[in-house]
């Protein structure tokens, strides 16, 4: 469709957040949007954020369900802070959403639903169109839901069912406010609405309408253009963090040659990747949903046992109620990986928002000297590789492993290069050895520490493994006290021992100099932009970042890189959990810390002023 | 089911010392578990023993077999896991009334449901032993101990009822002094798909001496036991002259006596473990004294597919009609695009 379009503008990375009550249909909204931007060859990572309720009430602020996506031509590695176009399709959404568009950005609401109750349901005491409040921002007041309804007239829809579409009518709008080709996702509604060809004809024209209705009244208003991106040669998909996380743990179980098995009970907002690998019984996947989060970690356990990669999956209040059974895989040695998805908390919390505070839990939270490695995947397509890297040093070590990852890379999205399984690093397993006349359970390997894993089937094997304590070697129940001490150590030597397995600590921007932030996990995003912004703003300052990824052991390097800035700050969303481990393993030091327990990711914008306040001291 | 591998009791005994107190009934238990494994129709190496914790989980230390002495209470989704990995193992679980009924009562009875093929010998002494002497979920009402001094306010569980209430597909019961019928129904179990609960009344010599002895003692042990058995009228008594009759109008299970009142076997119940409605299995689990003799023996005994058998037909049939045959074919899957 090539038209005038008035005032073109040329974008480095543009957001754009799809806000409506639950159950308008934003996510889709989003998708759509995502797929097509895939197609035009932009970057671009997501962020689906949504209440806790299934159906909040209508037209509350609880019930607002929001997609954000950042886009751009540049490399984009967060869901991004405030919005350049909001879709607000009632006043809920405008009023929860507000706080977070850009001045002057351009705002798209659906002007019908800005009547008498919702208007103060939202919070409002006048309607927000009508007054002054929006004279900082481009407004684009379409009355959606009758547009809908008028373009669906001809083909005798109920109104139920025409005010399904209304999330399309705005995506047309946003496709010509980003010159976006409606072809891909006409053949979307063609494919999907195959059994029900209706529908194609309905969501056809109100697409095409919603572009026209942009199209013949916004004809000076501005509009967008975002480049491609320039990625290297190769095949690309978007892919959600759980997603990664589920086929990560598919890729490590074919590449080893072990049977994935994952014993899981559901939790948010961790439910997506049992839901994936219920799915892949194709792959041969024995994935089973237990009646408690204790049955899904004990029958992982079991499932270790009897020789599978095991894994089980789940969130903060469920890693708590794992934590005895953590202790029987400590205990046993057994390789099980422990997914948590971490959200808010304490107890029930935030189901449905993000936060980093299970790290202490991970690290700490049994009875006993009980040390298990802990990473954390810190963008939504790498859960992939450290999901794999958790089965690897699980099964290599001999050890449960706790994988963290949070809501925010588990929903969110990011545009990934498809790894192929060949170029995989392989497993080196320590089966031992059917009928070995030496075999002993607690036969060690000198270096590191490493038990041998019989697993039954296997001939001339048969011992038994158990949560008391045993005797070295041997496996024999033991109480002696000598005994007792020289296994806790074998066990902790053993977890110590992978931080020969896990490279060195990168630092990113300056590598030495004034101020080095520090993160882990899933704030990369927006610690990697606010380390562009800062250096941007002050330019005389020398600043790096290190992500960390690996937090149980910490890499080699950890201290070397320290000793080279002046100043350390930690930033993390919780009171400081990071920042108190790094304490009790590097004497010395002063960290500061910049947190944040809102439920909420990091926004560049509050870590720059930060960064700039510690400078400033 | 059969010692297809030419086994014995012997190749059953590990190398640990039994560490039980003297004169406790696991001793026979063991002793019943090790006689019947060669009958599992397993190689030595395919036969997990799993256990939680009490006196009971002990057992998997005195089994020279794989075995795994677990947490309180988990043993079966431990062992769940172990079947579901590898559906070709033997899979028994050794556990006991606080372990399964208390602690672990949540996946006793989702396990039963599941029908997991697994055999679990559930020991009901009816006391916490190991912790010397708390009264259990099994302590009859009333029963004084340590942690109720003036004596339990709660009613306690029958196994039976509940496993068979839980969708049980196999449930027998017996006394730890009775070796025939402990053998009887081991084997039974062994021979059975699915969840075998066998519940055996142990007596703690410790904490609880005497707790069956009102249906144990010699003199009125004919009197107050009946083993059932499959076809076979369910009769008891020293003259075996008593029986178990369904009465037509109460439709409830009342003791008669032959000769009495015109009763003749004709009249008595006939015991049918493999009858897949379960009220009859239910009421003969319930009865218990003084107004019934106590059920020994495969009280219930139906067929039913066990989970791990459909997990793999599952597999089977989404192998046959999927389009993604490896981790590269799913990688490469929907949207996705070509940078050139």
């Amino acid at each position: 469709m090539t038209k005038d379009k008035g005032n073109v503008v040329v974008l480095e990375d543009v957001v754009v957040k799809f806000a409506g009550d639950s159950g308008d249909g934003m996510q889709l909204a989003g998708t759509l949007f995502s797929d097509n931007t895939a197609l035009v060859g932009e970057d671009f990572v997501t962020f689906p954020d949504y209440p806790a309720e299934i159906r909040a009430p209508h037209n509350t602020v609880a019930g607002v369900s929001g997609f954000q996506i950042h886009f751009g031509s540049k490399a984009v590695i967060s869901s991004g802070d405030r919005a350049d176009v909001l879709v607000a399709m009632n006043p809920a959404s405008l009023k929860s959403n507000m706080p977070n568009v850009k001045r002057g950005g351009t705002i798209i609401v659906d002007a019908d639903t800005f009547v008498g109750d919702a208007i103060t349901k939202a919070g409002y005491t006048e309607n927000p169109l009508t007054n002054d409040s929006l004279l900082d921002y481009h407004v684009i007041a379409a009355p959606i839901t009758s547009m809908t309804r008028e373009a669906q007239k001809e083909l005798n829809v109920d109104v139920k069912n025409a005010d399904k579409c209304r999330n399309i009518y705005a995506l047309g709008i946003v496709y010509f406010l980003f010159h976006r080709d409606l072809d891909p996702t006409v053949k979307y509604f063609e494919k999907k609405f195959a059994k029900k060809p209706e529908f194609i004809e309905t969501n056809k024209r109100v697409l095409v309408a919603g572009y026209t209705y942009a199209e013949s009244v916004s004809a000076n208003a501005t509009t967008f253009i975002v480049d491609k991106y320039p990625l290297s040669k190769g095949r690309y998909r978007y892919i959600t963090g759980n997603l990664a996380t589920s086929w990560g743990f598919l890729a490590a179980a074919e590449k080893s040659g072990l049977q994935l098995y994952q014993g899981s009970y559901p939790i948010t907002p961790a439910t997506d990747i049992l839901v994936e690998l219920e799915g892949r019984r194709d792959l041969g996947v024995k994935a089973y949903q237990a009646e408690d989060e204790i049955a899904g970690i004990t029958s992982a356990i079991g499932a270790a046992y009897a020789g599978a990669l095991a894994i089980t999956t789940t969130s903060g209040p469920g890693l708590s109620l794992k934590s005895e059974a953590l202790g029987l895989a400590v205990m046993t040695e057994l390789p099980i990986v422990i997914v948590d998805v971490q959200r808010g908390g304490p107890s029930t919390g935030l189901p449905t928002k993000t936060e980093q505070s299970d790290l202490n839990q991970a690290l700490y939270g049994r009875n006993g000297e009980c040390p298990i490695p802990v990473i954390a995947a810190s963008m939504p397509g790498n859960c992939f590789r450290f999901a794999y890297e958790a089965s690897k040093i699980a099964v290599e070590h001999m050890t449960p492993v706790i994988l963290l990852t949070d809501g925010y890379i588990a929903n969110g999205t990011e545009v990934i290069k498809i790894p192929k399984v060949a170029d995989l690093p392989d497993f080196n397993i320590p089966y031992a050895k059917p009928n070995d006349p030496d075999y002993a359970p607690y036969r060690r390997d000198e270096t590191t520490f490493v038990p041998e894993w019989a697993i039954p089937g296997m001939e001339g094997l048969r011992h038994r493994v158990g949560g008391l304590e045993k005797e070295n070697i041997s496996g024999a129940v033991s109480t002696a006290p000598d005994n007792h001490e020289l296994m806790c150590n074998y066990r902790r030597k053993k977890v110590e021992y992978i931080v020969n397995c896990i490279g060195d600590q990168e630092v990113i921007g300056d590598q030495e100099g004034d101020m080095l932030i520090i993160g882990w996990g899933g704030t990369y995003g927006a610690l990697r932009n606010s380390l562009d912004e800062i250096r941007k703003e002050c330019p005389g300052k020398k600043i790096g970042l290190a992500q960390f990824n690996y937090i149980n052991p910490l890499p080699k390097n950890t201290e070397d890189i320290f000793k080279k800035f002046k100043k350390l700050i930690v930033c993390e969303l919780n009171f400081g959990q990071f920042a108190n481990y790094l304490r009790t393993q590097f004497e010395g030091y002063h960290f500061d810390q910049y947190n944040k327990v809102k439920g909420q990711p990091f926004m560049v914008s509050e870590l720059v002023d930060a960064y700039k306040k510690l400078m400033e001291e | 089911m059969a010692n297809i591998f030419n086994l014995t009791k012997e190749d059953f005994a590990s190398d640990q010392m039994v560490k039980w107190c003297p004169g406790c009934g696991d001793h026979a238990i063991l002793a019943a578990l090790r006689k019947v494994l060669p009958q599992a129709g397993k190689k030595k190496e395919d036969i997990l023993v799993v256990s939680g914790i009490g006196c009971s989980s002990r057992a998997p230390y005195y089994v020279n077999t794989y075995g795994m002495h677990c947490i309180h209470g988990r043993a079966l989704p431990i062992a769940s896991g172990a079947k579901i990995a590898n559906p070709n193992l033997s899979v028994w679980v050794t556990t006991g009334d606080g372990d399964s009924l208390a602690i672990g009562g949540n996946h006793f009875i989702h396990c039963l449901r599941r029908n997991m093929d697994i055999k679990v010998i559930l020991f009901n002494n009816q006391i916490y032993g190991l912790t010397k002497g708390q009264y259990s979920p099994t302590s009859p009402f009333g029963k004084v101990t340590k942690t109720s001094p003036m004596g339990t306010i709660e009613d306690p569980f029958n196994p039976g009822e509940l496993a068979i209430g839980a969708g049980g597909t196999f449930f027998a019961r017996s006394f730890d002094i009775s070796m025939p019928i402990m053998d009887e129904i081991l084997l039974a179990a062994a021979e059975h798909t699915g969840t075998a609960l066998v519940e055996v009344l142990q007596n703690c010599m410790i904490y609880n001496n005497g707790a069956h002895s009102y249906y144990t003692d010699k003199e009125s042990r004919a009197d107050r036991i009946i083993h059932v058995e499959d076809g076979k009228p369910m009769l008891f008594g020293k003259d075996m002259n008593k029986g178990i009759r369904l009465n037509k109008e109460t439709n409830q299970l009342e003791v008669v006596t032959l000769g009495e009142n015109g009763v003749t076997i004709d009249d008595i119940l006939v015991h049918n473990p493999h009858q897949t409605n379960r009220g009859l299995q239910l009421m003969i689990a319930q009865m218990k004294g003084p107004d019934f003799p106590i059920a020994v023996g495969v009280i219930r005994d139906i067929s039913k597919p066990c989970y791990s058998e459909l997990m793999l037909q599952q597999i089977e049939t989404a192998k046959a009609h999927t389009k993604f045959k490896c981790v590269d074919d799913l990688l490469n899957s929907g949207n996705t695009w070509d940078v050139e």
